[in-house]
């Protein structure tokens, strides 16, 4: 037998090792999930991403590294957003109707989403550079990035911030839709698309086609209007 | 699924090529999406061509997500004393735009008598 360190020294160099790694530690988080019957505080992001930060420290792989490999199913992201037209197609009888309460959930959340993060960091004596990029959180990471640069947040700290948010509406989601009898999966995925982007789109889908379908449009819509508002609400802030 | 891929992908690209011509606020991928949608109406046989595909892509959709996760893990030291004020700032403004968005949703569905 060859010597493991051979070995080692070999896959590191490719992306075939990281790229298994990635699909290997979802595989896992998205069977917890399954067993704790689709709850949304077990979620199979947060679980792949603690499972790969910890191989990535144990084995002292940088980042660039692992990417090599994972940029192949990072690349899907963009065909996998052209895809949500099939659902909006196959719902799209029940957002045609649903047209005015979809607006002002918009409204609604979105105003919330900026309004209340940029007050309880402002009050807890966080200044304005980290403060434009923690405004436009919940929009989708491209816009996000966007909208930050304009109003003059880092654009690194912003894509933290943006995952961060992603990840947590995903995770609180149910828990806080139950706690208010929301039942209505046109509502609930709505006001998690809205709030939560591509990653709460991603829980939703795990509800129904319903919720998927209109966490996709909830994540589309505000992030059109995140980059219209974003700059006129944080100069209340700054 | 070949065909589907291919269609995805070129609807991506017509959404690239279109936010930069257009300079919109909007990613490519969801001006695509926005033409995609429009392909169906007018061609309703592309939707049955792209359903299978797309449905096996955003039934993992959470997959895609992991590799960007992982690179934020990295810079949570970065954040340092800012760390508490954040998380409390993500945590509860999310929470409270899920709560308001879920609920106007439904108050104002009721209003206008739109049934689920």
């Amino acid at each position: 037998m060859r010597d493991f360190s051979e070995i080692w020294s070999y896959l590191a160099e490719g992306p075939l090792l990281w790229l298994a790694a990635t699909l290997v530690a979802y595989a896992v988080g998205d069977g917890l999930s399954r067993a704790a019957g689709r709850a949304s505080i077990v979620n199979p992001v947060l679980i792949a991403v603690v499972l790969l930060a910890g191989l990535l420290m144990i084995t002292g792989t940088s980042y660039e590294t692992y990417f090599e490999g994972a940029q192949f199913v990072h690349f899907m992201l963009g065909p996998a957003t052209v895809a949500l037209a099939v659902p909006l197609y196959a719902n799209r009888a029940r957002i045609r109707a649903a047209f005015l309460p979809m607006l002002a959930a918009l409204l609604a959340g979105s105003v919330t989403a900026i309004v209340a993060a940029l007050a309880i960091a402002g009050a807890m004596g966080i200044d304005g550079k980290t403060l434009a990029a923690l405004a436009p959180k919940s929009a989708t990471a491209p816009v996000a990035l966007g909208v930050a640069e304009t109003i003059g947040g880092s654009p690194t700290l912003t894509a933290v911030l943006v995952i961060l948010t992603g990840i947590t509406g995903a995770v609180i989601a149910g828990p806080v839709l139950d706690l208010l009898r929301i039942r209505d999966p046109r509502a609930r995925g709505f006001a998690t698309g809205t709030a939560a982007h591509g990653i709460g789109t991603a829980r939703a889908f795990m509800e129904s086609e319903t919720a998927g379908a209109f966490s996709g449009i909830g994540m589309g819509l505000n992030a059109l209007l995140t980059a219209l508002i974003a700059p006129i609400i944080i100069q209340f802030f700054i | 699924m070949i065909h589907a891929v291919a269609l995805l992908l070129a609807f991506q690209l017509a959404g690239e090529i279109a936010a930069r011509l257009t300079g919109l606020p909007l990613p490519g991928p969801v001006l695509g999406m926005a033409a995609m949608l429009v392909a169906f109406l007018a061609l309703p046989w592309l939707h049955a061509r792209t359903e299978a595909t797309a449905q096996g892509l955003l039934g993992h959709l959470s997959l895609l997500f992991v590799p960007a996760g992982v690179g934020v893990v990295g810079h949570l030291g970065r954040l340092g004393t800012d760390g508490a004020p954040i998380a409390a700032a993500i945590l509860i403004s999310t929470m409270l735009a899920i709560a308001v968005g879920a609920v106007v949703f439904v108050a104002v569905a009721r209003l206008v008598g739109g049934r689920a």
